[in-house]
C-alpha cells in the first residue's frame, strides 16, 4: 500500500509540474520570462537526449552540438533553398540529425573504451569546421536568417513545452521497457549484458539514434524560433556540447527528471548572475549610495557563465550524482530530514 | 549426434596457445565438468564457446550447428547461457531488475519479463533480496545471481564458471542442491570448479585439461584414478 | 618546390610547440588515465601571464620562469582539491574527473573573459614578424626559438622521466598504479605532480606562441581538441608518439592551409584524427610500440 501511494506521488509531480507549465503563460505576461522559460524547456531536451545515451547507457558524448546544429541548419536550410517552411524542417531536423548519428555510431561503437567520447568530440569540431567551410550551401560565418513565424511569444513557448514533455516522456517509457533495461546492462557491464543477449552495438545505436533525434528537434525549433544561426552559434563546442553535460551532471545524470531539473537550475543560475540577482545589487547600491555595492552588482552580472562553471564544479565535488541523484544527500545534510526510522 | 560437441579447438594469443585442440561431446541432460589447473585455458574454453573470443581453429557445435565464432548475444539465443568466474553484476541495478533484463532476452513485454524473473529468483532463493541493488550482495549473492540471470535467459545448455569459489559449506551445499535442481529442470550444465568434492560429487562426466590439451575424460572415479590428472594437480613427485 | 619546402619548414616548427603541448596532455593522461579537457586553457592563462608582464616591458621569454611555476602551482591544485577528491566518489560515469576538467576549462575562460572582455590581445616584440632565410626558405624568428626551446624541455622532460627517481615513479605509476602503490610510490603525490608538470609545459607552449598569436579568452578551447588530436595521434600515454603526434598535426595543418586554403588547417587535423581513430586505434604508438 505505501509503495503503491509513492509511486503514485511520483507519477503526480510531473504531471501537476506540466500543468503548471501549460497554465503559465495565462497569468505570465512577460516575454521576457517567456524566453527564459523556452530556452529553459530548449535546454530540458537537449539535456535529456544526453543523458539517454550517457547517463543510461554510458556512452559519454562531447558532440551532442553536432546533432543539434544539424537539426538547426536542416530546418534552415529547406527553407533558405527550398523556400519550405522551417516548420517543417522540425520533422526532418531530428530525423537528419539522425541520420548523421548512425553511421557515426557504425564506426564507434563497436570499439570499446573512450573511443566514442573521443570521436564524438571529433564529429562535432568537424561538423562545425564543414559548415563553415561550405558557404555556398550553408551561407558559412554568414549564417541563416528567416522570418519567425509568430510575433508572440506564447506559440513558441507552447510547442517547446510540447516538445520537452514528449522527449521526456519518450525517454521515461523506454526506460520502463525492454530498451531501458538493456541501455543500463550495456553501461553496468558490458561483457554481462552480451551474455544475457544484449546486442550491445545494435542497443547502444539504438540509444545514439533515439538521442540525436530529440537534439536535432530541438536545434530545428531553435532555429525557428531565434530566427538566426551561424556555425558557430550552433555547433558551438562550448555553449552547447558541453552545456548539455553540464546541465545533466547538475541535475543528475541516470535519472529521468535530472536534467529538467539541471536545465532549469542552468537557466536560472545564468538570469540570477546576468540581473544582477533581478537588479538586487543595483536596487541595495542606490539604496545605501554605497558604489562599491553596484560595482558589485555590474561585476556579477558580468559573470553570469562562471557563476554556472562554478556550480558546476562544486556539485562534481559534493553531489556527484546531481541534485536529483543525491536528492537523499541534500535532505539529510542541508534540510536536516532524516527518514523516519 | 551429439547435443554439443567441440572440436579441435585451438585458441592463441599472440605467441601464447591458451587452448590447442580440445575436444569432447556433452550429451543433453548430463552435468559435464571440466577441471584443470589454473591457467589450464578452461575460462578460455568457455570464452569460446560463448563467444567472446573467436577460436584460431576448430569448431564448435551446437544442436548439429556450427557456432564457433558467434557473437555472445546471438549464443545467448540460441540457448547456451552462462555466467563468469570473475561475477560481473549489474551493480546499479536491483537484482531483480538484473534477472528481468536477461529475461528480455526471450519475452519482449515488461509484464513477461516480470513474470519470468520472479519465478526464477524464486527458484534461485534470491527472493527476499530481490529489491537490492546487485552491487551490495555479499559474494554468495552474487554467485547466485549469476547463475539466476543465465537461467533467466531460458538456456538449454549453461556454462557455470566456477560459481563455487569462495562459498562457505553451508552455501555450497545449497549451490550444489541448485545445480541439481536446474539439470533436473532439463538443462545440460558444463562446469567449471576447482573444489574438487564438488566436481566429483555432482557431475556424471569429467574432462581434464592441463597446458590447453586434454589429459583425460570419463567418469568422475576414472578421472579421479588417472595418473596424469593426479600429476597434474599435486606434482609429478606425489604420484 | 619552394613553397613545399617552406610549407614543410612552418609545419615543423609549429609542429615542435604542438609536441609541447602534447608531452604534457599525455603525461597527466597517462598517470591518470584521463583526458584533461582543460589544456588549452592552461595554456591560455599562461598566454595572458606573458601579455600582462609584456605590458610591463617583461620580454615573453623571461616570462617562461613566471607562467611556468604559476601554471605548476595552479596544476597541483587543480589535482589536488579538485581532481583526486573525485577517486573515492562513486558515480553513474566513471567520467567524472573529465567531465570536472570541463568545468574548470570553462571557469578558466571565464575568469580571464571576466578580467580582461573577449577582444583580442597582442603581445608585441620588435622580433614578432622578423624573419630570416636559408636558401629560399625563410624562418619566423620567434617560432625557431620557439622550437628550440621545446625541443630542450622535450629533451629535458626525457632526461627527468628517464634518469630520476620521480620520473621513474612517474612511469611506474603511469603503467600500473596499483602496482606502483605496492612498491611504495605514493601515487596520490605523483599525480598532483604530473598534473603540475603537464601544466607547467603547456604553460611554457603558451609563453613561446603568445608573440606569435593572437590572445583570446576562447583560445582554449581550439588548444584543448589540438592536444587531444595530438595525443590520440601519438597513442594515449606515450611521451614519443606525442612528439609524432605534434609534429604530424603541425605538418598536416600548414599544409592544408597552404594548398587548400587557411579556412582548411582545422578540418585536415580533424580528418588526420578520425582516420587514425578508424585504422590505427592507439595511434603511433602501435607502430613504435614506445
Amino acid at each position: 500500500m505505501k509503495a503503491a501511494g509513492s509511486k503514485m506521488k511520483k507519477n503526480l509531480f510531473p504531471l501537476l509540474l506540466l500543468a503548471g507549465l501549460a497554465l503559465l503563460p495565462l497569468v505570465l505576461e512577460s516575454n521576457y520570462f517567456l524566453h527564459l522559460m523556452i530556452l529553459f524547456l530548449l535546454w530540458v531536451v537537449i539535456g535529456s537526449s544526453w543523458n539517454l545515451l550517457a547517463g543510461f547507457t554510458g556512452q559519454v558524448s562531447f558532440g551532442h552540438a553536432a546533432f543539434f546544429g544539424v537539426g538547426a541548419y536542416t530546418a534552415g536550410l529547406l527553407f533558405h533553398h527550398l523556400q519550405i517552411s522551417p516548420w517543417w524542417g522540425m520533422a526532418l531536423g531530428g530525423v537528419f540529425a539522425f541520420l548523421v548519428g548512425l553511421p557515426f555510431g557504425a564506426i564507434c561503437f563497436p570499439l570499446r573504451g573512450a573511443y566514442f567520447a573521443l570521436a564524438s568530440l571529433a564529429l562535432g569540431e568537424g561538423i562545425r569546421h564543414i559548415a563553415t567551410i561550405a558557404e555556398s550551401f550553408t551561407g558559412g560565418m554568414v549564417g541563416i536568417m528567416i522570418m519567425p513565424t509568430f510575433v508572440s511569444k506564447v506559440p513558441y513557448y507552447y510547442i517547446t513545452l510540447f516538445l520537452a514533455s514528449l522527449s521526456v516522456l519518450s525517454i521515461q517509457l523506454i526506460m520502463r521497457s525492454k530498451p531501458g533495461y538493456y541501455f543500463i546492462s550495456i553501461r553496468e557491464d558490458q561483457d554481462a549484458a552480451a551474455s544475457l543477449g544484449v546486442n550491445t552495438t545494435l542497443y547502444k545505436n539504438v540509444s545514439l539514434a533515439i538521442s540525436a533525434f530529440w537534439t536535432g528537434m530541438a536545434g530545428a525549433l531553435y532555429m525557428n524560433y531565434m530566427g538566426f544561426i551561424d556555425p558557430h552559434v550552433v555547433f558551438s563546442l562550448h555553449d552547447y556540447s558541453v552545456m548539455a553535460i553540464l546541465v545533466a551532471i547538475v541535475g543528475g545524470v541516470g535519472t529521468v527528471y535530472g536534467p529538467t531539473v539541471g536545465a532549469f537550475i542552468m537557466v536560472a543560475f545564468q538570469e540570477l548572475f546576468r540581473t544582477g540577482f533581478f537588479g538586487l545589487f543595483a536596487f541595495l547600491g542606490k539604496a545605501t549610495g554605497v558604489a562599491a555595492v553596484t560595482a558589485l552588482g555590474d561585476a556579477v552580472k558580468k559573470a553570469h557563465v562562471l557563476g554556472f562553471g562554478i556550480l558546476v564544479i562544486v556539485v562534481i565535488l559534493y553531489l556527484p550524482n546531481g541534485v536529483v541523484g543525491d536528492w537523499e544527500k541534500i535532505k539529510r545534510n542541508v534540510f536536516r530530514i532524516h527518514p523516519a526510522k | 549426434m551429439a547435443f554439443f560437441r567441440v572440436e579441435k579447438l585451438v585458441k592463441t594469443f599472440g605467441g601464447l596457445t591458451a587452448v590447442n585442440g580440445v575436444s569432447f561431446d556433452v550429451e543433453q541432460g548430463q552435468i559435464f565438468g571440466l577441471i584443470g589447473p589454473n591457467g589450464s585455458g578452461k575460462t578460455t574454453l568457455f570464452n569460446m564457446i560463448s563467444g567472446v573470443y573467436t577460436p584460431t581453429s576448430g569448431k564448435v557445435l551446437y544442436k548439429d550447428r556450427e557456432i564457433q565464432g558467434m557473437k555472445p548475444h546471438k549464443i545467448c539465443k540460441l540457448g547456451i547461457g552462462r555466467t563468469f568466474q570473475v561475477v560481473k553484476p549489474l551493480g546499479r541495478m536491483t537484482v531483480r531488475d538484473n534477472v528481468i533484463a536477461a529475461s528480455f532476452s526471450r519475452v519482449n513485454s515488461m509484464g513477461e519479463a516480470r513474470d519470468n524473473a520472479m519465478e526464477i529468483l524464486d527458484f534461485c532463493g534470491l527472493t527476499p533480496v530481490k529489491a537490492t541493488l546487485a552491487k551490495s550482495l555479499p559474494i554468495a549473492g552474487r554467485k547466485r545471481l549469476e547463475i539466476a540471470r543465465a537461467l533467466a535467459t531460458r538456456p538449454d545448455l549453461l556454462l557455470l564458471d566456477e560459481t563455487a569459489a569462495g562459498l562457505n559449506p553451508t552455501e555450497l551445499l545449497s549451490a550444489m542442491n541448485l545445480i541439481r535442481r536446474i539439470r533436473e529442470n532439463g538443462t545440460t550444465v558444463i562446469i567449471i570448479e576447482h573444489i574438487m568434492h564438488v566436481i566429483m560429487t555432482i557431475s556424471d562426466r569429467i574432462h581434464a585439461i592441463n597446458f590447453g590439451t586434454t589429459i583425460a575424460e570419463g567418469t568422475p572415479k576414472e578421472v579421479a584414478a588417472n595418473q596424469a590428472v593426479i600429476e597434474a594437480y599435486l606434482g609429478t613427485d606425489y604420484a | 618546390m619552394d613553397v613545399f619546402l617552406q610549407t614543410l619548414v612552418a609545419g615543423f616548427l609549429k609542429g615542435g610547440l604542438y609536441a609541447l603541448i602534447g608531452i604534457g596532455m599525455t603525461l597527466i593522461m597517462g598517470v591518470m588515465g584521463i583526458i584533461n579537457l582543460a589544456h588549452g586553457q592552461l595554456m591560455m592563462l599562461a598566454m595572458y601571464v606573458t601579455f600582462v608582464l609584456n605590458t610591463m616591458g617583461v620580454d615573453p621569454y623571461v616570462s617562461l620562469f613566471v607562467a611556468m611555476p604559476l601554471l605548476f602551482l595552479l596544476g597541483v591544485t587543480i589535482q589536488k582539491f579538485l581532481l583526486n577528491p573525485l577517486i573515492r566518489v562513486e558515480t553513474i560515469l566513471p567520467e567524472n574527473q573529465v567531465l570536472m576538467t570541463v568545468g574548470i576549462g570553462m571557469v578558466l575562460t571565464e575568469i580571464v573573459r571576466f578580467a580582461f572582455k573577449s577582444d583580442y590581445k597582442y603581445v608585441t616584440t620588435e622580433y614578432s614578424n622578423r624573419t630570416f632565410s636559408l636558401g629560399n626558405i625563410s624562418f619566423s624568428v620567434p617560432l625557431t626559438i620557439a622550437f628550440g626551446i621545446a625541443l630542450l624541455f622535450t629533451l629535458a622532460m626525457f632526461w627527468f622521466l628517464l634518469k630520476t627517481d620521480l620520473g621513474r615513479s612517474i612511469r611506474a605509476t603511469a603503467q600500473d598504479k596499483d602496482a606502483a602503490t605496492l612498491m611504495g610510490v605514493n601515487t596520490g603525490r605523483i599525480t598532483v605532480i604530473t598534473f603540475g608538470i603537464g601544466s607547467a609545459l603547456v604553460a611554457a607552449a603558451g609563453c613561446l606562441l603568445a608573440p606569435v598569436y593572437y590572445i583570446f579568452p576562447d583560445i582554449g578551447g581550439p588548444f584543448t581538441s589540438k592536444a587531444f588530436i595530438i595525443t590520440i595521434l601519438g597513442g594515449l600515454g606515450s611521451t614519443v608518439g606525442a612528439i609524432f603526434g605534434g609534429v604530424t598535426l603541425g605538418l598536416a595543418e600548414s599544409m592544408g592551409a597552404t594548398y587548400f586554403g587557411m579556412e582548411y588547417e582545422d578540418i585536415v587535423g580533424l580528418t588526420i584524427f578520425i582516420l587514425v581513430l578508424l585504422f590505427l586505434p592507439g595511434g603511433f604508438k602501435r607502430l613504435t610500440k614506445v
